[in-house]
């Protein structure tokens, strides 16, 4: 079947998942979606690898198909599914939120203006920034 | 009033960026940032990601970053009161005790402001980092959890599924019922004066004691 998946900040439509037992997903995809490679080490991306623990090993993978729902899991990442839509939904662990706030270093993003023209935070960097939210709400 | 500080501290090095948080992005934003006229940058977040990343429940909430972009103030209320509870429903006039309230709080907070620009980590709102952590809110499980729930709400929203996401918004509530974003964005969805209608007020009063904006410990 084909599924909506949200992750983070990526979002990709209709993949082809097996939705039974978590999401199943070929080693393309699962890269596509979610930036990870299953290696020898485990699952990585960039420089950081969760080993596959052995004891759930078939939970996690099986012929040429990984469980992106298991290794989310194993991460801390929440995940709420719609089913009637086929959507799932992939939230940031709080774990590494927390981490990433109690550095300090203020985490950058890439945002438009009205007019479609993308801005970063670090493009101001030289500056002192006063990062100010409203809505029209 | 953030391009008046603008014009003013913008020679000194000193920049606001202004995120709105709106799901109906451009639609919903273009209206108030045409009516300001910035010229500092005013960008739109749809998917609510600065919320997220810097754990703003509210509006307007700001965070200080320094030139080597390090947070020397975590998210707070900036430059605001309570002083609109206060208003008069009918008319929304505000009693003159409040109002003047709410100008000595604004007045502050941009004086703080004004005390980081010119002596930067001298400045004694410029916080250390032990203070800085310390006043740092950050996301629990079931924040996050919330998080992925709103988001998955929005998304069946923009795909044109407004009843079906309806289930999703009420459990990012449950979760982080203290996140007026989550709960004022949801009624917008559903109908843009509904942000500011019954609902909300009756939420306003549920907090009983409890502030709305909590105020900086320090400004």
């Amino acid at each position: 079947m084909a599924v909506d998946i949200i992750y983070g900040e990526n979002v990709s439509r209709g993949v082809k998942a097996d939705a039974k037992n978590g999401l199943w997903l070929s080693a393309n995809d699962l890269a596509g979606v979610s930036g990870f490679t299953r290696k020898p080490e485990g699952f990585c991306k960039g420089d950081l690898c969760y080993p596959v623990p052995l004891a759930h090993k078939d939970d996690f993978e099986r012929t040429e198909r990984y469980n992106l729902a298991a290794l989310a899991e194993l991460i801390g990442q929440p995940i709420v599914a719609d089913e009637t839509h086929q959507v799932w939904c992939f939230g940031e662990a709080s774990e590494s939120r927390t981490r990433a706030l109690t550095s300090l270093e203020a985490p950058d993003f890439a945002l438009p203006d009205l007019d479609g023209r993308m801005h970063s935070l670090t493009e101001h960097r030289g500056k002192k920034v006063l990062l100010v939210s409203w809505a029209s709400w | 009033m953030w391009q008046a500080l603008y014009t003013e501290l913008g020679p000194k090095g000193f920049v606001p960026i202004a995120i709105a948080f709106d799901s109906a992005g451009n639609a919903a934003a273009e209206p108030w940032i045409k009516a300001a006229n910035p010229t500092y940058p005013c960008l739109i977040d749809r998917r609510h990601i600065v919320a997220e990343l810097y754990d703003m429940i509210n509006v307007p909430n700001a965070c200080w970053i320094d030139e080597r972009g390090k947070i020397v103030r975590p998210t707070e209320a900036a430059g605001t009161s309570d002083a609109f509870r206060k208003m008069d429903r009918t008319n929304f006039s505000i009693p003159p005790d409040a109002l003047a309230d709410l100008q000595a709080k604004r007045a502050a907070y941009l004086n703080a402001i004004r005390d980081w620009v010119d002596k930067g980590s001298a400045s004694k709102f410029a916080l250390n980092e032990q203070d800085a952590i310390r006043r740092m809110h950050t996301p629990s499980d079931d924040h996050v959890r919330a998080a992925a729930n709103f988001r998955l709400g929005e998304y069946l929203v923009e795909n044109g599924h407004k009843e079906a996401a309806q289930k999703y918004f009420e459990e990012a509530k449950r979760l982080r019922p203290e996140s007026w974003n989550y709960k004022r964005q949801a009624w917008a969805l559903d109908d843009p004066m509904k942000a500011g209608g019954p609902e909300f007020w009756a939420a306003v009063d549920a907090l009983g004691e409890k502030k709305y904006y909590p105020p900086p410990e320090d400004i």
